[in-house]
């Protein structure tokens, strides 16, 4: 057997558990599913890019350590905090907010719930030891490190429930802020149970307050979609420039239900956010949508696992990235389509577009197909903005970095479009355009 | 003052020279037309005024009002009122050619110093010069000439042009790919634009275009110089006689 040696900062992130393990919330059943998960953590520790999967986001080599968990926000930390969440305000949403780990139930939304919506703290639902709910929360791949370790760790997040038949016309908005001045760890996990025939969108904003330094955001995100029900994200990534984001979402679809899901990702020092579908009901519909805008020394990673399990599901992957400067996006797409999946049909196309010599771009899909009656395909491009559409803008008068700005706009139209409200689009549309305005 | 002085220019490309003292002067409201074969440098010439990466100008220099040309960006110079119709006009999908003229128009203007043009007033005025063109609406919202037919996107080219009111006009091949209704519509939108401040230069290597936009000069060029000049018959003596006398002057 391997005797892995432990990295001083692996043996550091043990003790941080044995002393946290206690304050965790969570008894009985669920802490043995922490420790269960802390400890297969512990096994491999950081990923490093001699795994596979983690090939180009060295986790040992671009954030050394996992680091101590945030302090429960102070008055100070929520001001700045709600300072931040002003900022980026969307209208006519339900928003709730986690600062640093914890739900801040003075900065979100809880009145007047519609009929059939249920929203509690991750911390209540454990506290009260809701045995279904909190194994469902918890019931995530403890074969992946980061995805084992935020089920260890995870000290908050939202659980929502959608009844049967219920319909949302407002979207709520989880929003995700660092306050803390010291660099810290956040570990959040939400979870949404989304009944039969119910709809509803969910907006993910991940934000950082003033004066919040190379804090690690370590987030998952749990969604099951009940048969016949629509669920609708969008997920933007405005973290600050030094911060650390490592997230995931594990949405699994019932028969006949639909997930529309957009990312963008414009901040961050560096991110990982891994998304694994499971079309787990016949006749299920998928559309994964993604945008990377990335300057600087900028790393952002988006790893999908689409598992297509049962037959007659439909998937599409639309995913663009923009790189500039020495900046790194890495996109990794692996379709399954298991031997029941017949009628299977997924598609995936990934487009990198290199704004200087020094961008980088990695495109890995993968198709591993069992079944025999299914159309599959998927496409990648990498390239630069094409010389001669910029001359040609330019010679009617727009500067160059305008000229740029329409076509990049364009490029990652595509991704964008698929946003299904309008308002969401606009806001996403928005958010773009600040990277875009940040780099004129 | 000249509105566009090319004065003894010589112009490389990747080692090679193109251009070898060409000059040429163009006055307000003349239309200047430049004929000679395939490979006399045309369309270099077209491209170097407009200020198109890749070429390397190794003597002599473009005025521009008397100021030099070569010094400004190509959108500075677009700014200025040098317009190019392209040859081959491109297709840029994802951008619609609304928003395209509208920022284009509007980013010349604050390169004036000039307001920006609301989006209403923009609209009317758009529209106006597109009906003028036969231009349909529906095209203006697509794709900037994503789809377009061969004359419709030379028309786009003019639509610019009438948008843009610049003071010199370089019309580079505009009748490569038309065919003689196509011509005769485009033919018209520019004489539509010609005025006694407006200067046109016509690149074309057929004489056709010239009976639908009649010019006052006529230069032949060939291996990178003017030849020779003369009046609009210099052109129907061409027809006549072709391009092969010129080879050995040059």
């Amino acid at each position: 057997m391997n005797v892995v040696a432990k990295t001083e900062t692996g043996r550091a992130l043990g003790d941080a558990f044995a002393v946290a393990r206690d304050r965790l919330p969570g008894k009985g059943k669920i802490a043995d599913q922490r420790r269960e998960a802390f400890e297969a953590y512990e096994r491999s520790g950081l990923p490093h890019r001699r795994i596979e999967d983690w090939k180009y986001t060295d986790l040992r080599a671009l954030m050394r350590e996992v680091l101590p968990l945030a302090p429960a926000p102070d008055a100070a930390a929520l001001a700045r905090a709600a300072a931040a969440v002003k900022l980026r305000a969307i209208d006519g949403v339900r928003r709730l907010v986690l600062v640093d780990g914890a739900f801040a139930p003075d900065l979100s939304d809880l009145g007047s719930l519609e009929k059939g919506l249920g929203i509690r703290p991750l911390r209540d639902v454990l506290d009260a030891s809701d045995g279904a709910l909190s194994a469902q929360a918890f019931a995530t791949d403890i074969s992946n490190p980061m995805i084992a370790l935020n089920g260890a760790m995870a000290t908050d997040g939202v659980v929502i429930e959608l009844a049967d038949g219920t319909v949302l016309a407002q979207p709520l908005h989880i929003v995700h802020v660092a306050s803390g001045t010291a660099p810290a760890s956040m570990f959040t996990r939400s979870l949404l149970r989304l009944g039969r025939d119910t709809n509803v969108t969910l907006v993910e904003s991940y934000l950082a307050g003033e004066g919040a330094k190379a804090y690690q955001a370590h987030d998952g995100l749990v969604v099951a979609i009940g048969d016949n029900a629509r669920f609708d994200h969008v997920r933007l990534v405005e973290d600050s420039v030094d911060a650390f984001n490592i997230s995931s979402a594990t949405i699994s679809l019932g028969a006949h239900a639909h997930l529309n899901t957009f990312g963008l990702t414009s901040g961050g020092h560096v991110s990982r956010y891994q998304l694994t579908v499971t079309c787990a009901g016949e006749g299920s519909k998928v559309e994964t949508n993604g945008v990377n805008l990335i300057n600087g020394t900028q790393h952002a990673d988006t790893t999908l696992f689409m598992d297509h399990a049962v037959p007659h599901c439909a998937s599409r992957e639309i995913f663009r990235a923009v790189v500039d400067d020495r900046a790194h996006s890495v996109f990794q797409g692996r379709i399954i389509v298991r031997p029941d999946a017949q009628k299977t049909d997924a598609k995936m196309m990934t487009r990198a577009l290199l704004l200087s010599d020094d961008a980088e771009a990695d495109n890995k899909p993968e198709l591993e197909i069992f079944a025999d009656d299914v159309t599959c395909g998927h496409g990648a491009t990498t390239g630069a903005l094409d010389e001669s559409l910029l001359f040609y803008m330019r010679a009617r008068g727009l500067p160059e970095k305008e000229a740029q700005a329409l076509l990049i706009q364009a490029f990652v139209g595509e991704a964008i479009e698929s946003i299904t409200s309008d308002a969401l689009r606009e806001v996403a549309i928005a958010t773009a355009q600040r990277w875009l305005e940040a780099r004129a | 003052m000249s509105l566009l002085e090319v004065k003894d220019l010589q112009v490389r490309v990747e080692e090679r020279e193109i251009l070898h003292g060409l000059s040429l002067t163009v006055n307000p409201g003349e239309v200047h037309a430049i004929m000679g074969p395939n490979g006399s440098g045309k369309s270099t010439l077209s491209h170097v005024i407009a200020g198109k990466p890749g070429y390397e100008v190794t003597g002599g220099q473009i005025l521009f009002r008397g100021e030099d040309l070569l010094e400004m960006e190509p959108n500075e110079r677009a700014a200025k009122g040098v317009f190019l119709a392209f040859q081959y006009p491109v297709e840029i999908p994802g951008v619609t050619t609304w928003n395209f003229l509208h920022a284009a128009l509007n980013a010349q203007r604050k390169a004036r110093g000039e307001d920006e043009i609301s989006s209403p007033a923009f609209l009317k005025k758009v529209r106006e010069v597109a009906k003028s063109l036969n231009i349909p609406q529906d095209m203006l919202k697509r794709g900037v000439n994503v789809g377009f037919s061969g004359g419709e996107k030379k028309r786009n080219e003019i639509l610019q042009m009438a948008l843009f009111e610049p003071a010199v006009c370089i019309l580079d091949e505009m009748d490569s790919g038309l065919d003689i209704d196509a011509l005769r519509i485009a033919a018209d939108g520019v004489n539509a634009l010609r005025s006694p401040e407006r200067a046109m230069v016509v690149i074309t290597h057929y004489q056709r275009l010239l009976n639908y936009i009649v010019p006052d000069f006529v230069h032949v060029m060939s291996k990178g110089r003017v030849v020779k000049s003369g009046g609009k018959e210099l052109a129907l003596e061409l027809e006549e006689s072709g391009y092969a006398q010129f080879e050995d002057a040059a």
